[in-house]
């Protein structure tokens, strides 16, 4: 009896959560993997294969768009974690109890602007006729007004702003469960600054440096807002061919093939660093 | 042996503040050579701030402090040779043993071959050959405490630091590491100061102990010494047991003082230290539960001998621990005294309720003006 409700409970909770899984999750991709197999050949008529597949290959505009937002995503990943480590490590470490939680709703502050909002942000500063040209121009510096705005340059700065903050929260939660005293048994056992940070507080925090790591280049490689305004026409970012694809062409079929291999990409690059970091999925779960 | 007269640390004159807290307040001791010194207080007297100011994790206010001879206080943590064990241990815990232990050697940029040497022939010392594959979370309490004592070992330091390091253990292994870690000090015969405040960990394993309180040291000294001649009521309450009293001089009978407690008994006492002799002085007075004599009452006439306190009381209860059994007795004045009895289990053992003389001598009656 008593056993009974227990598992009534269970179910009544997991309820919930496996609709969200199998609603949210599940059906739409397996329906995009059902639609990227599809061909049309003819109206109305439809083939199963792997053509969709196969005419990403073939055409290089593809398969170089998506290495190129590949690698930078990667580098974004990388910024991240180089500016994020430190402040996360301030966070944690460094600051008194009190100014870390102002340190961490600072953090947050950028979520509560839209995405959109943030990007025409950057765009007021970085424009021909926006803040930085303008102000370099009346200290003197510029001669003349300057575009910073549609290259990769402005791209990769509006993307690290942007998931900057899913570096350091994890980064931060990590090493808030780190013993100070730790720390000092590295300094006391004979060891320098440098051998500290690499051989005790790095691994000791490579479970969140992985966690934040994925997150971040997850959410790069699947942003299109930050890229399209801040890079104009030739950001030549993946999700831009995947919406043309379906909005522009109408060709749902590639579109869907086009987003699976993206998923397939993405999750390929997040195994092979997982893999070469040593870690596991479950251990960069559970230990942030 | 070590050269006797050699030190190996001293502090003289160590103050430090946090805020308004005054953590250190004007230390000074010294540590010969290869001894075991322990640091014994309540919490929050400044132990740790002491140690973690030889370790140079804390920068004192004033005051100096020599490792060998040498002043450290404009030396970095690092480069210092004093090793600490921490409270929590804190090994590396994405490191196995071997190289938890290998760490500081590394460090120092020791050869390989040399490392492999130090670390194998440290876990040989320590009775742990086989476990350098380990990981730290396989290893068990006891096991985790050897191998933080050899992870500083094997860097042969001036000095050894431990901040309470059973702290975290249970009572049975503290009891067996207690043992273990006296027998491990001796067997690298360097200067251990260890930090507690279990005083039966500071009196079984220590050559001498400071008692620390308020950020004072209150006295130094053997912990026989400390235990049959404190110098301060805070001492003789704090090391080993007593039973206490509180009251004034009424006058001096010889060497002993008669004194008259809060409560309204009149006993005599030995004044422990120089200011109590007056008249009228407010006083504490301890007396140690071995020293109590526990007679049953026969005769109402039996009179008191000179130099002799003599109290009736009835049994309260009886708390049998083996050879450390003890009386609880309550007096006239319904003060619960405890005095050490032997129970033998037999029928002339004492049983609740009876009534008996308490009977003590005055040399074993601790005064001291407050
Ligand atoms: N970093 C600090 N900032 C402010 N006050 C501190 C700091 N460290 C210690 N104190 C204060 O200094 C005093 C001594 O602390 P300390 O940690 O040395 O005590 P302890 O004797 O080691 O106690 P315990 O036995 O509980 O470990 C305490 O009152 C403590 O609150
Ligand atoms: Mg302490």
């Amino acid at each position: 009896m008593q056993k009974d409700i227990k598992r009534l409970s269970l179910i009544l909770l997991f309820a919930p959560f496996a609709l969200w899984i199998t609603l949210l999750i599940l059906l739409p991709h397996i329906g995009m993997v059902v639609l990227s197999l599809r061909e049309k050949v003819a109206p109305r008529v439809y083939e199963y294969g792997f053509a969709n597949y196969i005419e990403f290959f073939n055409e290089p505009i593809y398969w170089n768009t998506l290495i190129r937002t590949g690698s930078m995503s990667l580098l974004v990943t990388v910024l991240a974690l180089i500016i994020g480590f430190p402040i996360a490590y301030y966070i944690a470490k460094i600051a008194g109890p009190r100014l870390r939680g102002a340190l961490f709703l600072l953090c947050l502050i950028p979520l509560w602007v839209s995405d959109l909002i943030r990007a025409f942000g950057w765009i007021l500063l970085l424009r021909e006729t926006g803040v930085i040209s303008s102000f370099l121009q009346w200290l003197g510096i510029l001669s003349g007004p300057i575009e910073m705005l549609y290259n990769d340059v402005a791209v990769i700065i509006g993307l690290v702003y942007t998931v900057i903050l899913f570096m350091i929260v994890p980064l931060a939660s990590t090493l808030d469960g780190m013993d100070n005293s730790m720390i000092e048994a590295g300094y006391n056992l004979g060891g320098r600054g440098i051998t500290v940070l690499r051989r005790i507080i790095i691994p000791y925090a490579m479970p969140g440096i992985a966690s934040g790591c994925i997150i971040v280049f997850m959410l790069t490689a699947g942003s299109y807002l930050t890229p399209i305004l801040l890079g104009g026409k030739n950001s030549s970012w993946f999700t831009e061919q995947i919406y043309d694809q379906f909005i522009t062409r109408y060709n749902w079929e590639s579109g869907a093939a086009f987003g699976m291999l993206l998923l397939a990409f993405t999750s390929i690059v997040v195994w092979l660093g997982l893999k070469l970091t040593g870690q596991t999925l479950a251990n960069t779960v559970t230990k942030t | 042996m070590p050269d006797s007269t050699a030190i190996d640390l001293e502090c003289i004159n160590i103050s430090k503040t946090f805020g308004d807290v005054l953590a250190v307040d004007n230390v000074s001791f010294d540590i010969p050579s290869g001894s075991f010194f322990s640091i014994l207080g309540p919490s929050g007297c400044g132990k740790t701030t002491l140690i973690r100011m030889i370790a140079g994790f804390e920068q004192p206010d004033s005051g100096e402090i020599r490792i060998k001879g040498a002043s450290v206080l404009n030396t970095a943590p690092n480069k210092r040779n004093v090793k600490m064990v921490f409270q929590h241990l804190a090994l590396f815990p994405m490191m196995n043993v071997y190289e938890n232990i290998a760490y500081g050697l590394r460090c120092r940029g020791v050869a390989k071959q040399e490392i492999d040497e130090r670390v194998n022939n440290v876990l040989d010392r320590i009775a742990l050959p086989d476990v350098g594959e380990r990981e730290i979370h396989q290893l068990s309490g006891g096991q985790k405490q050897r191998i933080a004592v050899a992870r500083c070992m094997v860097l042969d330091p001036d000095v050894l630091l431990l901040d309470e390091p059973l702290g975290a253990l249970d009572l049975k292994l503290r009891e067996a590491m207690k043992i273990e870690l006296k027998l491990l000090q001796h067997q690298f015969d360097t200067t251990f100061i260890y930090i507690t405040h279990d005083q039966s960990e500071a009196l079984v394993m220590s050559d001498q102990v400071a008692i620390m309180n308020q950020g004072r040291f209150e006295q130094v000294g053997t912990p026989q010494e400390l235990y049959h001649n404190p110098q301060s009521a805070f001492v003789a309450g704090f090391v080993g047991d007593s039973n206490r009293w509180s009251g004034t001089t009424v006058e001096s009978a010889g060497e002993a003082l008669k004194v008259k407690t809060d409560d309204g008994l009149e006993l005599l006492a030995m004044p422990s230290d120089s200011g109590s002799t007056d008249r009228s002085q407010k006083v504490s007075i301890f007396i140690r539960p071995e020293f109590i004599q526990v007679e049953r009452t026969r005769d109402e006439s039996e009179h008191t001998q000179p130099g002799q306190n003599r109290l009736t009381g009835v049994v309260d209860s009886l708390l049998f621990n083996g050879a450390n059994s003890r009386a609880l007795v309550r007096s006239p004045t319904d003060q619960l005294i405890e005095a050490d009895i032997v129970l033998t289990g037999g029928f002339e053992d004492l049983k609740p309720g009876e009534d008996v003389q308490l009977i003590w001598s005055c040399e074993q009656t601790m005064c001291f003006s407050v």
